[in-house]
């Protein structure tokens, strides 16, 4: 009797998480359709032009989604000379020893740090450094922003693929060694070349959460409405550009703003399904 | 299993709690603007202290007051815009204005070494919108004779998020400057030709803060209470003003429409700073709607009416705000008045 109804609460915990999911997606199509009438999907998706004066009210997401690509993909690559070496470093040298654990654990704390505190950490001392490097005059936009996100994905690129380089079998890598190979000839042809598809699909789920972070980079980017045509540019991502003005839009903004959760909501699912569908061939 | 058991009830057990301490106590609910917020929390907290009503106001935006305020889920709604005829039409029933405090938006910059500043409308004008670039152009220098400004190129910042702060500033600068009101216009957010953005007051004075050579807006009552230097205006009457309490109250003399809708920048009184601004609190003129007794109805008018005492209005100061003149205190009393309850007028005690 008891397992019958622990069965049934499982279930419906289980059915409401997907009535959540469900409904958030229908509540956002629901949202967005105001402005996808108003301005066409393609048209919305296609122009850049963003005015909130209310005589002659105009949006588009462009600039948005190429801020918020050219700031995920830059921490992607910001990111990887980090998590890649801790990686190997916790999955192949100290593999189950206690400075690899210790090593684990600080970059797991990483990721348990409010994206405030790594917003802030920009504000005070990123962003006066890159105004004395010369870098960028005001110290603000996609650089500054992008560092700051790699510093926040690296723990969750680096954690998966040091499980995936941790499970490369001894049997391979000891043939490769007893044909003479060195140590970093294994790392090479022997760990990389066999968790590849892991390590890559690490990075698709490090990606996808680079795209819809949010506080750090509202307090970092500039949150100008404009496509970047340089790295030091300041900009908006489609994150911060929701957070910043959905408290004051209404009707067709806010339905814009919709719109625009909408298409992230979309390009994360579609990016961490990719990276479940590598993982599970890997597998 | 027993475990489990025990924690269900427990959190029943909470949830039951909460619900038993809103009942037993009397309430008012509010959202909107995050603008008054700092006056609103002390207001409302010295009102509980004295009559044991609680007063919730939540700063979610006036955009989120006014939309629960649409919805019919709390008692009034806090805005630092009026609503727009086309706003007023489209709410289910008629809504009255009642302002609370005064405030002002201030010019805030960081120049190393000047302390004192002053700039005009048209100026500050043109350096968002891109004309004026440096800070010893001969237009900002003519108005700053005793000084000497540096070669230094102007950094303009200005607010990412939808504000009320950011109306007013615009509904002041497109007063004075025709190419304004023509390429950007009065409105929350702006298309901003030039600068850069950061969220809230503090986002905003804080980039002030870190960036040499910028120029900023900020809420009077952040401005003040930060002490960063703001600049002196040059008002209607070729005054230049000082913004301080006094020059911010003195914005609101002169005529008031009845229902105290409107703007008061680029006041014409010859000692006003010219981007003062009201507060509002919104509330449906008929407090008969989603089940409100009248119970009720008499809280939320009898709490009205009290901001609008002396004791209420000293408090604004403390929180750097301007206290309202008499003149807009007597309109606000009389909209209160006119609030019904089921179309009959409501008695308060107080």
């Amino acid at each position: 009797m008891r397992d019958k109804i622990f069965k049934i609460l499982l279930l419906l915990s289980a059915l409401i998480i997907v009535l959540i999911c469900g409904g958030m997606f229908y509540f956002l199509v629901m949202g967005s359709t105001e402005a996808f009438g108003h301005f066409g999907i393609f048209n919305f998706i296609s122009t850049a032009e963003w005015d909130p004066n209310p005589d002659n009210e105009q949006y588009g997401a462009l600039s948005f989604i190429v801020g918020t690509v050219m700031t995920s993909f830059l921490a992607l690559l910001f990111c990887i000379p980090f998590s890649l070496p801790v990686a190997l470093f916790n999955g192949e040298y100290f593999r189950g020893t206690k400075i690899a654990l210790f090593m684990s654990t600080v970059v797991n704390l990483l990721a348990g740090i409010p994206s405030v505190i790594y917003g802030l950490w920009g504000f005070y001392t990123l962003r006066p450094l890159i105004i004395s490097l010369g870098l960028s005059e005001q110290g603000f936009g996609i650089l500054t922003a992008s560092l700051v996100l790699a510093i926040m994905i690296i723990p969750y690129a680096a954690s998966l693929s040091s499980e995936f380089i941790s499970m490369v079998s001894n049997e391979l890598k000891e043939a490769a060694y007893s044909l003479g190979a060195t140590r970093f000839e294994v790392i090479k042809s022997v760990i990389f070349s066999s968790s590849a598809s892991g390590i890559f699909a690490s990075y698709i789920l490090a990606l996808g959460r680079a795209l819809g972070e949010t506080m750090a980079v509202t307090m970092l980017i500039g949150n100008t409405n404009n496509i970047p045509t340089s790295l030091t540019d300041t900009s908006n991502t489609m994150a911060s550009v929701i957070a910043n003005q959905f408290g004051e839009a209404s009707d067709l903004r806010l339905s814009s703003l919709i719109a625009i959760g909408l298409i992230l909501f979309l390009i994360t699912a579609v990016i961490n399904f990719i990276g479940k569908m590598i993982i599970k061939r890997f597998n | 299993m027993r475990t489990f058991n025990s924690i269900l009830l427990m959190i029943a057990g909470l949830i039951l709690a909460s619900c038993g301490e809103t009942e037993s106590k009397k309430a008012i609910t509010g959202a909107g603007a995050t603008f008054p917020l700092p006056y609103y929390n002390l207001l409302f907290k010295s009102y509980q202290d004295s009559t044991n009503v609680v007063v919730t106001y939540g700063g979610i935006g006036s955009g989120g007051g006014i939309r629960s305020l649409k919805d019919q889920i709390v008692d009034f709604a806090g805005s630092d815009a009026f609503l727009t005829e086309k706003e007023m039409a489209d709410m289910p029933a008629e809504v009255i204005h009642i302002p609370t405090c005064m405030g002002a938006v201030v010019l805030a910059y960081n120049l190393p070494g000047i302390s004192n500043l002053n700039l005009n409308g048209e100026i500050i004008a043109d350096i968002f919108l891109g004309k004026i670039t440096k800070w010893n152009d001969t237009r900002i220098a003519s108005m700053n004779s005793d000084i000497q400004l540096p070669d230094l190129k102007i950094s303009p910042i200005y607010r990412s998020d939808g504000s009320g702060t950011t109306y007013v500033f615009s509904d002041y600068l497109s007063k004075v400057s025709p190419i304004w009101a023509e390429q950007l216009g009065t409105a929350k957010a702006l298309k901003w030709p030039v600068g850069m953005a950061a969220k809230g007051n503090p986002g905003v004075a804080g980039a002030i803060k870190q960036t040499e050579g910028s120029l900023g807006y900020v809420g009077s009552e952040y401005g003040f209470s930060l002490n960063i230097p703001t600049a002196n205006l040059e008002n209607s009457s070729g005054n230049i003003v000082t913004p301080t309490t006094l020059s911010i109250s003195a914005a609101a003399k002169g005529d008031l429409p009845k229902d105290t809708r409107t703007m008061i920048t680029n006041s014409s009184a010859p000692d006003a700073y010219p981007i003062s601004c009201f507060t509002w609190l919104l509330a449906y003129k008929d407090q008969s709607y989603s089940g409100k007794t009248l119970e009720q109805a008499q809280l939320n008018v009898e709490m009205l009416r009290w901001i609008l005492t002396e004791n209420a209005q000293a408090m604004t100061e403390m929180v750097h705000y301007a206290p309202l003149p008499q003149a807009a205190i007597a309109n606000a009393l009389e909209l209160i008045d006119s609030v019904t309850y089921n179309g009959t007028k409501i008695k308060t005690t107080k």
